[in-house]
């Protein structure tokens, strides 16, 4: 019988910070559309007698990450110290990557993540800032290298080994890029590595105390890829200790297009890092009332924003959540609201139904969205239809054709006029001939009605709705519709 | 205790230099001179000074965020023995 395997797994996050200029010089960090070494100098090449100086944004975008996260900030008279990671690979012109070690500026600290409804606390261990590498384009016959992303302002976080399955892993991503983006101080964008995973994950016995061998897992580069990579890792070593076997300590890569893990390094190779004091950089003592200053000005957060707006727009839990996950999203329901105050669950419901089809399905931004589609007119196609103006279907088409640009009003004139233009068919003057016309090309459906099949009453109400382009109150259809058909049957003939 | 050839033949590994047995040894014996002088260091009684890892004295030595200009491209592959489009070039270094 197979033996029950409890899953550990911590992970190590490295995300880019989002300044203008890198981590230890001047050079500017927007690197993503540069040409090849252009933004580089003796600093971020590592040249002999060049002297890095710490970037005051990154410290400060660091302290921020730390207390969004709950850490402790080593603050005067603790010390904060630099120091040199150092390894032979062209990616590091220095031969070292200045980073921290055993006195990083965050520590401590716990990510709340809910799955299945249950809520699961994952310890962070330490935040710490570093430098990125540069590029390496691996080509057949050489490597060529852009310096441009060497020294650009990277922070680690490192979890505590608390993780209990891949799903968890990957709400636990979710999680961190969703604060990381309300910080503001990181895209999080993991398509163009902003955002880089890496995963240490054992087995061990269920009710066992002691971590089993773990193995490393890197390349990491969607939510996909990490609950995909450990759940492969997680059958890959399960199968290995049910054989007997023993399970490597060794280094992993995922490989995205194969669904597997491959061996990258063996701990025979394992790096030895012989990291000592950084002597180019004086040691750092934060200032408490600075860190204090931070803490006042830090956004409010996805589970405080969630709770304000279920308390001040009376949304459902669900309703907030889907509104707070991109902080871009929320900002523009309360721009919304603003407009339409009255019905904020009326807001929320039509920015779901009207923009976040258009931002799957095309490459827009929410701002271009919201220029679009700005918050007067949404509002006034909302009061349209609460006030029968149009209809539920009419509503959505027009608020979806703005959001994809293809048409709009200048004003609100304008936009009552096209609101006219739409209005609700709400009379049986109007819809009776609609009715009728619809009964009579349609005998059989009719036929099967009167044999008592209530269903096609659908297909009717579908028939008309395509006659009057959704303009005819759906009510007012189905309540003639089957007054005409009871009207037929005691008549015996259709008209 | 002085080093050993496996030590240096680690060290080396690190530092990814080629060694001939001859240098290994003479390296191994170096080392251990080098490695039994500093060894004099610790007879000094430290206790009830902090650990440091600096001694100047200088604390939280900041920077503005604020672009300053890089260096050309031409300048920063001028050092260069391969270069292409812009880029620096090594023999191929995929794993």
């Amino acid at each position: 019988m197979a033996k029950d395997y409890e899953i550990v797994i911590g992970m190590e996050a490295h995300a880019q910070l989002l300044t203008k200029s890198k981590m230890f010089c001047g050079c500017s960090a927007a690197y993503a559309q540069a040409p090849p070494n252009s933004l580089v100098c003796p600093i971020c090449l590592g040249l002999p007698g060049s002297l890095p100086v710490v970037n005051q944004k990154a410290l400060q975008q660091t302290i921020m990450v730390g207390l969004a996260l709950g850490c402790k900030i080593r603050i005067d008279p603790q010390q904060i110290k630099w120091d040199r990671k150092n390894y032979h690979y062209p990616d590091l012109p220095k031969g070292y990557q200045i980073s921290q070690y055993d006195l990083p500026i965050a520590y401590g600290g716990e990510i709340k993540i809910a799955l299945g409804g249950e809520e699961r606390r994952i310890r962070i261990r330490r935040v710490h800032l570093e430098e990125d590498t540069a590029k390496l384009l691996h080509a057949d016959r050489a490597t060529l290298i852009d310096f441009n992303r060497s020294g650009v302002p990277l922070i680690e976080v490192v979890t505590e080994p608390d993780i209990r399955s891949p799903q968890e892993a990957k709400a636990y991503v979710e999680k961190l890029r969703q604060i990381l983006r309300y910080l503001g101080v990181s895209s999080g964008n993991m398509e163009e590595g902003s955002l880089r995973l890496e995963a240490n994950i054992s087995l061990r016995p269920a009710g066992s105390a002691e971590l089993g061998t773990r193995t490393e897992i890197k390349n990491l580069n969607s939510f996909r890829a990490v609950e995909k990579a450990l759940a492969y890792e997680v059958e890959r070593q399960r199968k290995i200790l049910e054989a007997g076997g023993k399970i490597q300590q060794q280094t992993m890569g995922w490989d995205e297009a194969k669904g597997v893990t491959v061996l990258q390094r063996t701990k025979e190779y394992a790096q030895d890092y012989r990291y000592f004091p950084e002597p180019d950089l004086p040691p750092l003592l934060l200032n408490k009332e600075w860190v204090e200053e931070i803490k006042s000005h830090l956004p409010e957060l996805p589970e405080a924003l969630k709770r304000r707006f279920i308390k001040e727009y009376g949304l459902t839990a669900y309703d907030a959540e889907i509104l707070t996950q991109e902080p871009e999203v929320a900002e523009a329901f309360e721009e919304y609201v603003a407009a339409y105050p009255q019905n904020p669950k009326a807001v929320g419901d039509r920015i779901a139904r009207s923009i976040f089809p258009v931002l799957k399905e095309s490459e827009d931004s929410l701002a271009e969205i919201k220029r679009r589609l700005p918050p007067w007119v949404l509002g006034g196609i909302i009061a349209a239809k609460e006030q029968g103006k149009v209809t539920t279907s009419t509503a959505d088409e027009l608020a979806a054709r703005s959001a994809r640009g293809e048409i709009a009003a200048a004003d609100v004139k304008a936009l009552e006029a096209v609101f006219a233009q739409y209005q609700r068919i709400g009379t049986s003057d109007s819809l009776l001939p609609v009715i009728e016309k619809v009964l009579a090309e349609n005998p059989k459906p009719v036929a099967d009605y009167l044999k008592g099949k209530d269903t096609v009453l659908r297909f009717f109400i579908g028939q008309v709705a395509k006659e009057t382009k959704g303009q005819a109150d759906p009510n007012l259809v189905k309540e003639l519709l089957v007054r005409k058909l009871e009207d037929i049957r005691q008549g015996g003939t259709n008209q | 205790m002085g080093i050993d050839r496996r030590q240096v033949e680690h060290i080396a590994e690190l530092a990814k230099l080629e060694l001939t047995p001859e240098e290994i040894e003479i390296f191994a014996s170096q080392l251990s001179v080098i490695l039994e002088h500093f060894r004099s260091l610790q007879e000094v009684d430290t206790g009830g000074i902090p650990p440091t890892a600096q001694v100047i004295p200088l604390r939280n030595v900041l920077r503005q965020d604020e672009v300053v200009p890089s260096l050309p491209t031409e300048d920063v592959l001028s050092n260069a023995p391969h270069k292409e489009k812009g880029y620096i070039k090594t023999p191929p270094l995929r794993e």
